[in-house]
This record gives C-alpha cells, sequence and structure tokens, in this order.
C-alpha cells in the first residue's frame, strides 16, 4: 500500500555558527493510511522534534540538513511557507502534551474551536457552531454545550485534553501527531483518553503518529513501533513482534527496566538480587485523624466561607525499614499529607503516636509532632526545582548538617563526600552547581540532602515521575540499597502503580482526601475491595507478557 | 589636607561594594556565566568602555583636598580655603582662566562687541579674548593654527593608543605570543569583542588628545556669560550626574530588597503594610515630594550656617539629598519586582527542602530567596541609572536639583533657558551639556539593554 506520509533521511542540526550538533540522524519512516504508529524514547532522544520537523516547526536556531519528509508523494520540506498552513491542522493534526498551555486562557473553548474550523472548513457562524458542538460530541464530552461556552481555566485537564482533539480533528486531518498527550493525565483520565483516541482512529480511518516515552501505554496503541535514542532510529517493528522478541539490545533493556510485581527484590537495572530488607516491621509512627482544610475567604474582611477539605481524616502507620505507598490522583491530598507530617502546613487537626512514646497531654501531643519533624525528610518530584541554582553540591548537602549539627570545616566536608558517595555520585561534585548535573544526577543530590540530617523517614513525593525508565530503574536500585544499609522508613506518595508493586511493603490508596482502602501490597493489588481501587487498577495500561 | 565630603564617602563606598562584588563573583562560576555572556555583547562592552572614560572623571573629580598655600618657616603648612579636586589640578588652568563673558567654541574674539578706547577715538569692536588664542599674534591665523594643532594632537593620541595596545598584547600575551594575540584582535577572533573596545578606546584618545590639546590655547566648547570654560562645566557636572545615578540606586536597594523580598515572602499582613506604603508613596507626585524636601533642607541648613560655613559642603549637603529623596521615592517599582519574584521563587521545591532542614527564616532569605532575585537587581539598577541623570537635569531646570553652585548639566541647561532667547543665540553652553549627558545616558541604556539580555533568564535560548 502507497505510504501516506513517508520520512527519508531526515537530518536535523543546529544552526548557530560555530556549534554545529546534529540533533536527528537519517530518520526514516513509513506511516500508511490508517496506521497507527509510535515513536517510542527517552527524553531528548528527538521524539518531539520528530514530530516538529514534519510540520516544519522547528524551533529558532534549528535547521533540516537534509531529507525529505513526503505527504502522498509530495515533500512538505520543499513547499512554498504560505502552502504549509493548509496542511497545519488540514491534513495533519497535532496535539501536544501540555493540554494547560496549548490553549488560549482568554478565549472560550468554543471560539477556538470554531476559529480552527473556519480556517479549515470556511465554516462561519451557526454552522460553524454546529460543527464544534459536533466535534465536541465525537470527542466524548456529554455538555457539549457548556463545555463550548467556557474558558480553559473552568475545564479539567482531561476535558481540555478533548478539546484539544476536537480542534485537531477540526481540519479532518489524514495524520495526527500526538506528541505525550497522556503525560501530564491522570490514570483514569490517561485510560479514557487513549480509548477515544483509538476510537477516532477507527471511526474516521485517519493514521496516528503517537510519541511517548511510555512503554505500556505505547503497548495499547500502536500497531508499529519505533524505538528512539541519540537522535537515531534503533528498531522499527510491528507492536507483536516488538514485545514478542525485540532484536535490539537496548529495547529489551528497556522492557526489563519496568518495575512490577515481579520484579521485587531484584535490581531493575541489571536484574541482580537486591539485599534483603532487615526484618524491621516494628512500629516507627502511627499518624491519625489527620485533617488538613484550607479556608476559603471572601469579601472585603476576608471572612471564611468555607473550607476545602484537602486531607479529610486520614490514619495511618509507618513502620521501621518498610515501605508505605500513598496511591492516588492528582488532587487527592497526597503531597498535603507529606507537607503536613513535615510541618509545611499547619494541620487542622490529627495527632502523632510514637514507637517510643513522649509524655501525654497537649504537650505531649505537641511534642511527639516535633520529633516526627525533625526525624523525617523529602524528596521531591521535580529534579530542577528543588535544588537551589545558587548554592554548590557542597553547600546543599551540608546545609542541613550545618542547621541542625554544627558540623563546620573538615569534618563537614568529609561527611559531604562520604553522603554523595553513598547516593553513587563523585565526591569531586562537591563544588559544582545544580545546573551541571542530568535529572538522576539532581535526584541523587537531593536524596543526600535529605539523608544528611540522619533521618528515620523519607518522605517520597514522586521522585522517579519526571525521570526516564532507565534512570528510574537506577534510582529505584538506590532507594531499597538505601533502605537495606540505613533500616529507613519510606512513606512513598505515587501515582504509579507499577512502582508501588514493585517496592511497597503496603498501600493506601487515597481518594478525595481520604483513604479508601488499605493494606498489603500483593494482595491489595491483586484483589481490590474498593470500587475506586479497581477502576484505577484497570485503567493502568498493560504491558503484554514479555519474552526477554 | 584631603577633604572627603559626604558624597565622596558614599562613592568610595559604592566602589568598595563593587570591587567586592567582583570578587565574590569570581569565586562563583555560575554568577560569571552571566557577565560572561555580557562580555561578549559588542554594542554592551563599547558602552561600558564609554561609561568608564565618564566614572573615571567622576572618581578623579571625587578626591578632594585644601592645596597648601605657603609652608611657613616651622614648617607647618597653611592650606588654602578653596577645596579642589585631583581633577582640577589635573586639567588646570581650565577652570582658571575666565573671560569677561561669552565667547563661542574656538573663538579669538569675544561674542558681544566693546567700547574701546584707542587714541582718544571710541570704537565699538569685538575685543581679542584674554586666554582664547592668546599666543597667537595674528588673529587671522587662528584657523590654520587650530588645524595644525588638531592633527598634531589627533595624530600623538592615535601613536600612543598603538604603542599601549602593542605593549599591552606583549605585557598580557608575553613576548613570544604577542603578535599572535596583537592579530586576534585584529582580525576580531577574540572571545570579548576586543576590536570594537580598541578602536573605542583609540576615538576617545584621540578625542581628549585633541580636546587637550586645543583647550591649552582656545575655549573649545566657548565660554559662559561669567567667561567660565564650558568645556569645563561640562566635565565637573560628570560627577554630579554619575553620582546622581549611583548614589541614589545605593539609598533605595535596601528599601526594595528588604521590604520586596520580606512581603513576598511572609505575605499576610507584612505584605498588606507594605503594598500599602509603596502604593500610598507611588500616588504622591514624585516632583512635589523633592520639591517639598529640598526646600526644607534649604531652610533648616539657613538656620543652621554655622554647620554649613562653606559652599561646597552646602552645595555637597544638598546633592546628598537630592539623592537620598529619590531614592526614598524610586525604590517602589523594583520593590514590586522583588514582591512578585519572590512569590515565584517561593513556591520552588528548594525552599520547602531548606524548611524541612530546619534552616531559619532569615537565613532561607539570605541564601535561597535573594541570590535567586538577584537578576531582577542588577537588571533594575542598571535600567534606572540612565532615568536618574536625567531627571537631575529635569529637576535643575526647575530649580528643585542641585545647588545652583554645583556644576551639572541641569544647571546648565537652565541657564541656557535665558541663552537661547537672546539674540544673537548662545547655543554652545546647551550643546555641550547635550553631547556630554547624551553619551552618557545612551551608553547607559544600550549597557542595561545588554545587562537584560545576559541576566534576564527567559532571553536564553536552550536547544532542547
Amino acid at each position: 500500500m502507497e505510504p501516506l506520509l513517508s520520512v527519508r533521511d531526515l537530518c536535523v542540526e543546529t544552526a548557530l555558527p560555530g556549534r554545529r550538533e546534529t540533533l536527528l540522524r537519517d530518520i526514516a519512516f513509513d506511516i500508511r493510511p490508517g496506521e497507527s504508529f509510535a515513536l517510542l524514547g527517552e527524553s531528548g532522544s528527538g521524539k518531539s522534534l520528530t514530530a516538529l520537523s514534519i510540520l516544519r516547526l522547528l524551533p529558532d536556531g534549528l535547521r533540516v540538513r537534509r531529507g525529505a519528509v513526503r505527504l502522498h508523494g509530495q515533500d512538505l520540506l520543499r513547499r512554498p511557507e504560505m502552502s504549509m498552513r493548509d496542511v497545519r491542522g488540514g491534513s495533519i493534526g497535532m496535539i501536544f502534551q501540555e493540554p494547560m498551555t496549548s490553549l488560549n486562557p482568554v478565549l472560550t473553548a468554543g471560539r477556538q474551536l470554531t476559529e480552527a474550523l473556519g480556517l479549515h472548513r470556511g465554516a462561519r457562524g451557526a454552522r460553524a457552531r454546529d460543527a464544534a458542538l459536533q466535534l465536541l460530541d465525537e470527542v466524548g464530552i456529554d455538555d457539549a454545550g457548556r463545555v463550548f461556552a467556557s474558558y480553559p481555566h473552568e475545564l479539567s485537564g482531561g476535558m481540555k485534553q478533548r478539546v484539544m482533539i476536537a480542534a485537531a480533528l477540526a481540519g479532518e486531518p489524514e495524520l495526527l501527531i500526538a506528541d505525550e498527550p497522556t503525560t501530564a493525565l491522570d490514570v483514569t483520565i490517561q485510560a479514557q483518553v487513549l480509548g477515544l483516541l483509538k476510537k477516532l482512529q477507527a471511526d474516521r480511518g485517519m493514521a496516528m503518529l503517537f510519541i511517548s516515552h511510555d512503554l505500556s501505554v505505547v503497548a495499547g496503541i500502536a500497531e508499529r513501533i519505533a524505538v528512539m535514542r541519540a537522535g537515531e532510529i534503533l528498531e522499527q517493528a510491528g507492536a507483536g513482534e516488538f514485545f514478542g522478541h525485540a532484536h535490539h539490545e537496548y529495547s529489551r533493556r528497556l522492557c526489563t527496566m519496568l518495575p512490577g510485581l515481579d520484579k521485587r527484590g531484584q535490581s531493575l537495572f541489571d536484574g541482580a538480587r537486591l539485599p534483603p530488607p532487615p526484618r524491621g516491621g516494628e512500629r516507627l509512627a502511627e499518624v491519625r485523624n489527620l485533617a488538613v482544610h484550607f479556608p476559603v475567604r471572601k469579601g472585603l474582611f476576608k471572612r471564611i466561607v468555607g473550607h476545602v477539605k484537602a486531607v479529610d481524616g486520614v490514619s495511618f502507620t509507618l513502620r521501621r525499614a518498610h515501605t508505605l505507598a500513598l496511591v492516588g490522583e492528582s488532587g487527592s491530598g497526597k503531597t498535603t499529607i507529606a507537607r503536613a507530617l513535615l510541618g509545611l502546613v499547619e494541620p487542622t487537626a490529627g495527632e502523632v503516636h510514637l514507637a517510643p512514646p513522649v509524655a501525654g497531654g497537649a504537650r505531649g501531643a505537641a511534642d511527639a509532632w516535633e520529633r516526627l519533624r525533625r526525624s523525617a525528610q523529602i524528596v521531591f518530584q521535580d529534579p530542577f526545582s528543588s535544588l537551589n541554582p545558587k548554592m554548590q553540591v557542597g553547600q546543599l548537602i551540608g546545609e542541613g548538617l550545618r542547621t541542625r549539627h554544627a558540623v563546620r570545616g573538615d569534618a563537614l566536608r568529609d561527611r559531604v563526600a562520604e553522603l554523595l558517595a553513598q547516593v553513587g555520585l563523585s565526591p569531586d561534585y562537591m563544588h559544582r552547581h545544580p545546573h551541571q548535573f542530568s535529572g538522576g544526577q539532581r535526584q541523587r543530590i537531593c536524596i543526600a540532602r535529605a539523608l544528611a540530617v540522619e533521618p528515620e523517614l523519607i518522605i517520597w513525593d514522586e521522585p522517579t515521575s519526571a525521570l526516564d525508565v532507565s534512570v528510574q530503574a537506577r534510582i529505584l536500585d538506590l532507594f531499597q540499597r538505601l533502605q537495606a544499609d540505613l533500616g529507613l522508613s519510606y512513606l512513598f506518595i505515587t501515582h504509579d502503580i507499577s512502582v508501588v508493586a514493585y517496592m511497597a511493603h503496603e498501600v493506601a490508596v487515597l481518594y478525595r482526601g481520604r483513604i479508601v482502602e488499605q493494606g498489603e501490597t500483593a494482595p491489595l493489588l491483586s484483589a481490590p475491595d474498593h470500587r475506586y481501587t479497581r477502576e484505577l487498577l484497570s485503567a493502568v495500561p498493560a504491558l503484554p507478557a514479555f519474552a526477554a | 589636607m584631603p577633604v572627603v565630603l559626604l558624597t565622596d564617602a558614599f562613592f568610595f563606598a559604592l566602589i568598595a561594594l563593587t570591587a567586592f562584588y567582583a570578587f565574590y563573583v569570581a569565586r562563583r562560576p555560575h554568577l560569571q556565566t552571566a557577565w560572561r555572556k555580557l562580555a561578549r555583547d559588542r554594542s554592551a562592552m563599547v558602552s561600558l568602555t564609554v561609561i568608564a572614560f565618564y566614572f573615571a572623571v567622576a572618581l578623579l573629580d571625587s578626591i578632594h583636598f585644601r592645596p597648601v598655600l605657603e609652608t611657613s618657616e616651622s614648617g607647618e603648612a597653611v592650606y588654602s580655603n578653596e577645596v579642589v579636586s585631583l581633577f582640577d589640578r589635573l586639567v588646570s588652568p581650565l577652570g582658571e582662566r575666565f573671560e569677561k563673558t561669552y565667547s563661542e567654541p574656538l573663538a579669538v574674539h569675544a561674542y558681544v562687541k566693546e567700547t574701546v578706547e584707542e587714541g582718544g577715538v571710541r570704537h565699538r569692536v569685538y575685543p581679542r579674548l584674554e586666554h582664547g588664542g592668546a599666543g597667537l599674534g595674528d588673529a587671522r591665523r587662528a584657523a590654520a593654527d587650530i588645524g595644525w594643532r588638531a592633527a598634531a594632537w589627533g595624530l600623538a593620541g592615535l601613536l600612543s593608543c598603538a604603542g599601549l595596545l602593542l605593549l599591552l598584547c606583549l605585557a598580557l600575551a608575553g613576548p613570544g605570543r604577542a603578535l599572535r594575540a596583537l592579530r586576534a584582535v585584529v582580525c576580531n577572533t577574540t572571545g570579548p569583542p576586543l576590536r570594537a573596545v580598541a578602536i573605542t578606546v583609540t576615538l576617545i584618545v584621540v578625542a581628549i588628545f585633541v580636546v587637550a590639546g586645543l583647550s591649552h590655547d582656545y575655549h573649545v566648547f566657548g565660554t559662559d556669560k561669567i567667561g567660565e570654560d564650558v568645556l569645563y562645566q561640562a566635565l565637573k557636572s560628570v560627577r554630579t550626574g554619575f553620582l546622581i545615578g549611583t548614589l541614589t540606586t545605593l539609598i533605595m536597594l535596601p528599601f526594595a530588597l528588604v521590604l520586596g523580598v520580606c512581603a513576598g515572602y511572609f505575605l499576610g499582613w507584612v505584605d498588606d503594610v507594605i503594598q500599602y506604603l509603596y502604593t500610598t508613596l507611588n500616588s504622591i507626585p514624585g516632583v512635589l515630594l523633592v520639591a517639598a524636601m529640598v526646600l526644607m533642607l534649604q531652610l533648616y541648613m539657613d538656620q543652621h550656617s554655622e554647620q554649613f560655613n562653606d559652599l561646597v559642603t552646602r552645595a555637597d549637603m544638598r546633592l546628598l539629598f537630592l539623592c537620598a529623596i529619590l531614592g526614598i521615592t524610586s525604590w517602589t517599582g523594583l520593590c514590586r519586582l522583588l514582591r512578585a519574584e519572590t512569590l515565584k521563587v517561593k513556591e520552588m521545591d528548594y525552599i520547602d527542602a531548606a524548611r524541612a532542614l530546619g534552616v531559619a527564616r532569615p537565613l532561607i532569605l539570605l541564601r535561597h530567596v535573594l541570590p535567586n532575585v538577584m537578576h531582577i537587581v542588577i537588571i533594575t539598577v542598571a535600567l534606572d541609572f540612565s532615568g536618574l541623570v536625567l531627571a537631575e537635569a529635569v529637576l535643575s531646570y526647575i530649580d528643585i536639583g542641585v545647588d545652583p553652585t554645583m556644576h551639572s548639566w541641569g544647571n546648565m541647561i537652565n541657564s541656557a533657558r535665558l541663552e537661547m532667547a537672546r539674540e544673537p543665540v548662545v547655543w554652545w553652553p546647551l550643546l555641550a551639556a547635550m553631547v556630554f549627558l547624551f553619551g552618557l545616558v545612551l551608553c547607559a541604556n544600550l549597557l542595561a539593554d545588554g545587562v537584560r539580555n545576559a541576566f534576564d533568564p527567559r532571553s536564553e535560548w536552550n536547544p532542547s
């Protein structure tokens, strides 16, 4: 069959004088009409750049050195710029990762849809409105009329992504480019959007170029898969073949590095057996009826008119050398619990009971909180915003030591070097600044900073969700080795069920500020009780069984 | 006997502060990246070179002393009552040679006719100047004399620049690599745009040589109503302009920094109080406030005349006060920016991490917030400088600026109001003030643009 889109020998480089660097090297693939084709790769592998060069939307400073992008046999790279407008949003539609920023916040969703319709179908007025409502209906929005009149901030992330899809469909494209369309969404919403994309593709006979870093998402949607690394396509194969027996070493590694229930106790990175955690299990602290309510103030005198109940009566037990995972979607109150435990927000109610109990009474309750806070540390999701860019690594790690233990001079330097070695970094890095490190290395620095004050409890706030699979594998290894060596308790906050299955001892499922279910990992995941847990688990994209 | 005026002290403090900052930056490579980026910006480096010359004049003019009149037999020196600066000495006798009244630039004759008695007959003539072209026998040879001198001094300037460049290459690159270094500068293959800087320095040095050579025998920019050399006035004004631009910043910074960062970090009632404060201050017309303050100071100095017994101290006090009041009225803009930036920085995870480590609040502000909002401060200071120099000119024009006895571009422009109205027009004082003012303000603006490009995180291009 004649391919719809055919990319040949595409090379992209930086156009700066004196600093020429090839970013894409000899990219070649075909997409047949109606086919769904996935580009799979880690960050920086050039997936998005490939999509942008197909539409000739490369950012300033980059240019195509050679190659051809043929749509129906016609080379897009040699078309005049004016006629590219018919292609963009016309024959090729595109949806982006970030639904929050892809819609203009000052225009209603309807206005932005009718604009696209006017451009590509020449529809005006009532006709455009009808067409827009029909499109919204098609992307599975129930009350299309309300969404049509809404501004982006009034819509949820999933809704916005649906509106974006509707806008991309306005030009009745033959090819839809979806650049990580579900990465910013919750698991359940992701499942809905993926289902929608599949359905639309089947109904319209539309081809799709699906870009993702997530192997399991790709497994669910793609017919053919191309694996990219460092600007090159390493391997192309049909989905069945790819997941059956991938040829390239890298593709196989990608699959084996995914965490899961079956890989507990072994290293994701090299398959080695991890040291078993110390027996542990005795109680470190018990949190009872924790609640955090944020007041809603209105009017001239800022009268309190109501409360947002971010966390509403949550109880759990933290055990020594054990990992408790808090699972929930965005807005379920996971991060607020972490912040309350650390005293970054004041809890509205709740008490904590420590293992060696402190004196009773109101004074004792305050003491217990204080002791918990002093023994807890946190590692955040975003390794870029969690390190002060103006400080050296040595200062960053040493800050806690200087503040808490008044360590100075040589003793401080030795301890920092020791901590760096503990998280697998060279002590020479002490005098560097955060911007000289990759995401994974930064996360290690954050871990060293937390370890510096010798905590008993570390709260991990989605520590791997900003990282690539291979980096995640190494960091998860590090987590477990540290737990084994130091006997640390972990409170692991995440939305990623596979990580939970891989390393948590116990799970608590959080829904709208309440724990709906909690228990040991394996039984809970295999036989969930609560309706919400079942929904959550069924939304997780499953990877076909693997022949490694 | 050295005399340190109050403004001098502040000026020296400012220089020390800058030196300290340079030392601080030199030890922190992440700060250097922005400054390196600035060093590669051609127009910024050229502007910086020009500003360096202005700065040199201001600095020389800030080293004051009372010259020794005579030494008594016991070895005790008798000092003059008059305070002069190193700059006065350097350009002497530029400031001491007075004509009777107006004379055009490079003129040999006065600008107005006088009645001269010669052998019992009264003539109305343009008399020869006392100093302008004094060494000249025949006034008609003036043009040739000027041309010759200008050419000779210009050539001397060019040669000394070439020699200087060669010497610098030798000294910095070593004898073996001097030629290669020289070629790199000429072919513009150095990292920072050294060729452009070298050309700028050459042009300025040649101009200085020509003007200095001519000013020995002529008034290059003419003389004003009381016969004072206009070039001297314009040069003396450099210090005033520079001080207004920098001291005001020095006074404003603590307000803006402390209040802006506190408002953004603590929010709540602290934020409310600070916001009310700067909104109130912002809604009072600045000129009104300046006028009121300057008049109050004037009154105070009149009532306590024993503390302000000489003219220089009074003028100096008024300059300092003007800087202070401009500083107090102009911190609001920067404060607002810093508050907004602090709000943004506050949400970063590293602030939470520091709180979780138990770092005290003042330390969080100092170590984690302040360094991350500093780029705003640097950009604003650079942008504000030219505005403040211009503000001085405007305020002096409406008579609430610096003391009338003090040399300043504003005062020159103010007096030009009448000169422009008379017939024939006296245009050169205004032109001189404009040329010097324009030079400084233009360069400050170009430099500010460069600083903004180098320090604004949003202006960076990052290939993903």
